[in-house]
Parts: structure tokens; sequence; C-alpha cells
């Protein structure tokens, strides 16, 4: 049975850094700055995730540290990644010829 | 069986870390090198996990959550560096 639980927490272990590679994959390969947000931001949180749950079955007693660890990712993730699509906005470096339509900067040009 | 599958899965981190280190390097704007550091903080806590498994210590979860929550200061901070100027 312990060797069932280590087996399969090694290919939960296993999962989680081949979503790790495809959001680093993401990175190089995206043409848009938003595009490579998306791709660095959730896939990497899904990879982690994974990784933890991994751990957890490899080593129960370290269960309660890999929760606490988890839920901090899922409350800082989603955050980090506003404020860079935010930035990226306001510093104009998303302009790109592969970006067409922007209402958000049609909403803040028609504000008296 | 599963000692083997956890060194692959460190390999694989090891990968994902250089592609990301990529686009750290080139990365056009300074917003796609704050995505590319945010990425390699998210990648090296996966790393601290695997140091954690090989020296079978779950001290080295704390320096992992430590490391998290002053990543994730610094992406913020930087964000709004470029945002207002200073």
């Amino acid at each position: 049975m312990a060797e069932f639980l280590d087996i399969l927490g090694a290919l939960l272990l296993l999962a989680g850094t081949i979503f790790l590679l495809l959001g680093g994959l993401g990175l190089v390969r995206m043409p848009d700055i938003y595009n490579r947000i998306q791709a660095g931001t959730k896939a990497t949180t899904l990879g982690t995730l994974l990784s933890l749950i991994g751990v957890a079955f490899l080593h129960p007693e370290w269960s309660l540290k890999l929760l606490l660890i988890g839920v901090f990712l899922l409350f800082t993730n989603p955050l980090s990644s506003q404020v860079l699509a935010r930035a990226a906005h306001r510093t104009g470096a998303h302009k790109s010829s592969s970006m067409i339509v922007d209402h958000l900067e049609d909403d803040l040009g028609e504000k008296p | 069986m599963a000692e083997v599958l956890v060194t692959l899965a460190a390999i694989v981190t090891c990968m994902a870390f250089l592609m990301v280190l990529w686009r750290f390097i080139k990365g056009p704007s300074p917003v796609d090198r704050i995505i590319a550091f945010d990425g390699l903080t998210i990648v090296s806590i996966t790393g601290i996990l695997f140091a954690a498994l090989a020296a079978e210590r779950g001290i080295y979860l704390d320096v992992a959550l430590v490391y998290a929550l002053l990543s994730f200061l610094g992406v913020i901070v930087v964000a709004r560096f470029l945002e207002r100027g200073f």
C-alpha cells in the first residue's frame, strides 16, 4: 500500500513538473505580452499545486505546511497576474500588430 | 520506481527553469522580464520541494513559504514602480 502511494505521489509530481515545462514553453513561444502572462501564471499555478499534492502523498507528515503553501499560492498568483496585466497596459508595452481591439483604452478615453 | 520518477521530475523542472530564464534574459520589455521573474520564483518553489525531498527534512518547506511571500511582494513592488515611475 505504501509502495502504491509512493508511486502515485511521484506520478503527480511528474505531472506537475510537466505543467511547469509547458508554462515555460508558453513563455518562450507566445507572441504577445498578454499571452505570456496567461501561460506564465496559470500553467505554473496548476503545476505547483500538483507538485505540492504529489509531495503530500510521498510524505504525509508534511501535509499541513504543503497545504499552507498551496493556499498562499492560490491567493497570490491571480493577484500578481492582474497587477502585471495592468502594468503592461499602463506602460504601453502591450502594443503590437496582433492586438487590434482595445476596449479598455476606448473606455478610458471616453471618461470626462 | 518512485525514486526514478522523482529524479525525472527534477530534470523536467530544471528544463522549465532554463526556458523561463531564456525569456528573462531576452524579454523585449521590462514587463516581460517581471512575468519571467514571477515564473522563475514559482519554479524555484518546486525546486525547494525537491531539496526537501532529497534531504528528507520538512523544515525546508518553511523556506519555500517565506520565499513565496517575498517574491510576491517583489513582483507587486516592481509592477507598481513601472506604472507610476517611482
